[in-house]
């Protein structure tokens, strides 16, 4: 009897579209040589996703393409997509990609019998043959239903133009409006049967979300969530957590915290390098001044940090963290310590992520401190809060670097534990400071609520803040005992 | 295919006809716009073939997506039709020819 090998699923050719995000929430980007339908409402970035397909395609994957626009003309086009860095009349010159404005107007023609659309296919298979054309992106197809009276027959060429573009072996991304009911206008999805990708438009309390879902990709496993997606100045970049399965290294190196006293209530002495460490605690109880400490201690190490103030401005954060015997200022001359001072309110909680990503690739530093991240609710639900928070943390991991994020609690209750639900599982150290009325003075206290993989002490210990920076004395007790979060 | 009638002098009308290869629509649309010019131009005109996967260049140049596409360069304003040009009627009235003559076994 013969032997059954097991059956060893072919992986569907992949051509990768280059746009950040997207080929990680398609395992590695649209069906090769097959056409893939991507339909939105007006003003959601159809064209622009589709030309920036065709141009990393020519620049990063040696593969050329044709863009066959319907719409705009291409010096048009050229020039709306210029602010976003692409260069079409270069990519044009050098032979990268092919532009034909294909002008269509009822008015001026006539129609007297029977025809086909053989002139669009010459035009493309042209256009395709003169540069060796890889990828192909017609912008936008259902425009022709305004060209012609005769829907028979352009349904018919429609099925016999996807035929056509299969058998050439070009990845196709055609674009289409977002129909009443349906994915698309004129119902372009009944032809387009292997991938389909659906942009969104909308606004939340004012603040307008933009978001992409995979509807349908066949013989392929694919993100099933809708990622919000960013229109930068780079292109567009969706958002995805960037490791589904939890791989990245973990270091067994300890880095201190930058406080003596701090470090001494671990076991080894700090907590370990390319972690994620919270500080929360009330208004007024050294949450920046414990993250200046923080950096500070990197920048001594000689590692890069970059330091995001969403509260103050540089300059009157490094002259309060001074009067506390921080230094912070030789550093940021030494370009060891870079501050980023905005105010996150200002931008959807998308762009902040992307903002503050693209911030880390250009500066690279080893240690990043986001002081406060509590700022963000401001901007979001808490939920979208987390799920932005768990990409950033995420994207921290990745590269192995030493997080430190503070948060605000307010003093009424439900507060930490909120914070608790929204991100503890995603903290590896927590330290919390709280705030002890004594006999009519007021102190701070702080302790470790949680530390992983790490000996640790669980008394609280008081924090002062003093001339030479932060100094913990032995545990402290309130007379009245009411040690309440 | 015969790609070009020669110009007679005083001619009034030129016709471009854009065809792919030699398929059925084109082969009908050349008939039926050959015998639309003999009979109410005959002599006045010029009707050019062109055969766009021969001259892909020329259908990027004149916007011609259908196949086949009659266009009338003179007198102005140009005109385009597209399709066979088996419906007559349309063809008469887009190129404001006049209604056909009786025929002659129906004059008094």
């Amino acid at each position: 009897m013969p032997e059954i090998s097991p059956f060893v699923p072919a992986a569907l050719p992949k051509t990768p579209t280059g746009i950040d995000g997207l080929d990680e929430i398609t395992a590695g980007g649209l069906p090769q040589g097959r056409p893939t339908l991507v339909c939105g409402s007006a003003g959601c970035g159809k064209t622009l996703l589709a030309v920036e397909f065709l141009v990393r395609g020519a620049q990063q994957f040696d593969e050329p393409g044709v863009l066959l626009t319907f719409e705009e003309t291409a010096a048009e086009l050229a020039a709306n997509v210029a602010s976003l860095g692409f260069d079409l009349p270069h990519l044009q010159a050098a032979g990268r990609l092919r532009l034909d404005y294909v002008h269509l107007d009822r008015a001026e023609v006539r129609e007297a019998g029977a025809y086909d659309l053989d002139g669009l296919f010459i035009r493309l298979g042209h256009a395709i043959d003169a540069i060796g054309a890889r990828r192909v992106v017609l912008d936008t197809l259902e425009a022709l239903f305004a060209g012609f009276t005769d829907e028979a027959i352009l349904r018919a060429e429609l099925r016999r133009l996807f035929r056509w573009l299969k058998d050439r072996g070009v990845t196709t991304v055609i674009t289409a409006e977002r129909g009443e009911g349906s994915l698309t206008r004129q119902g372009l999805e009944e032809y387009v049967s292997d991938c389909v990708i659906l942009l969104d438009n909308r606004v939340i309390d004012q603040i307008t979300t933009r978001r992409l879902r995979i509807v349908k990709y066949r013989g392929s496993a694919h993100g099933t969530n809708e990622y919000p997606y960013l229109i930068g100045e780079e292109g567009i970049s969706v958002l995805p957590v960037t490791s589904l399965r939890l791989e990245h290294p973990a270091s067994d190196e300890i880095i201190s915290s930058g406080v003596p006293g701090l470090d001494a209530l671990f076991a080894r002495r700090g907590w370990y390098r390319g972690s994620s460490t919270l500080v929360t605690g009330t208004a007024g109880t050294a949450k920046t001044t414990l993250a200046a400490a923080f950096a500070l201690e990197a920048c001594r190490r000689g590692e890069r940090c970059l330091f995001f103030a969403f509260e103050e401005s540089p300059a009157q954060l490094l002259r309060n963290l001074r009067a506390v015997g921080l230094d912070l200022a030789p550093y940021v001359t030494q370009g060891l310590l870079r501050l980023d001072a905005s105010r996150p309110t200002l931008n959807g909680l998308e762009r902040h992520l992307v903002t503050l990503q693209r911030a880390i690739r250009q500066f690279r530093p080893q240690a990043v401190v986001i002081d406060p991240i509590s700022n963000l609710i401001a901007v979001g639900s808490l939920s979208e809060v987390r799920s932005m928070l768990t990409r950033m943390i995420d994207f921290l991991k990745v590269q192995g670097i030493s997080a430190l994020f503070t948060a605000l609690l307010h003093a009424r209750a439900g507060q930490v534990e909120q914070t608790e639900e929204g991100i503890s599982s995603l903290i590896d150290t927590w330290l919390v400071v709280r705030d002890l009325e004594d006999r009519g003075e007021r102190r701070r206290g702080l302790s470790i609520l949680k530390a992983r993989g790490l000996a640790h002490s669980t008394q609280t210990r008081e924090l002062r803040l003093t001339e030479r920076g932060i100094e913990l004395l032995d545990t402290v007790l309130a007379a009245s005992g009411s040690l309440t979060i | 295919m015969d790609p070009t009638i020669a110009p007679l002098p005083g001619t009034a009308h030129e016709f471009c006809l854009y065809v792919a290869g030699a398929t059925p629509n084109s082969t009908r649309a050349l008939r039926n716009i050959k015998e639309i010019c003999e009979q109410y131009l005959a002599g006045r005109y010029v009707l050019r073939i062109i055969d766009m996967q021969q001259e892909p260049q020329l259908a990027q140049q004149e916007q011609i997506i259908a196949a086949p596409t009659l266009v009338r360069r003179q007198p102005l304003p140009p005109r385009r039709l597209v399709g066979d040009l088996s419906n007559r009627a349309t063809v008469l009235a887009v190129l404001e020819l006049d209604p056909p003559p009786l025929p002659a076994t129906l004059l008094p």
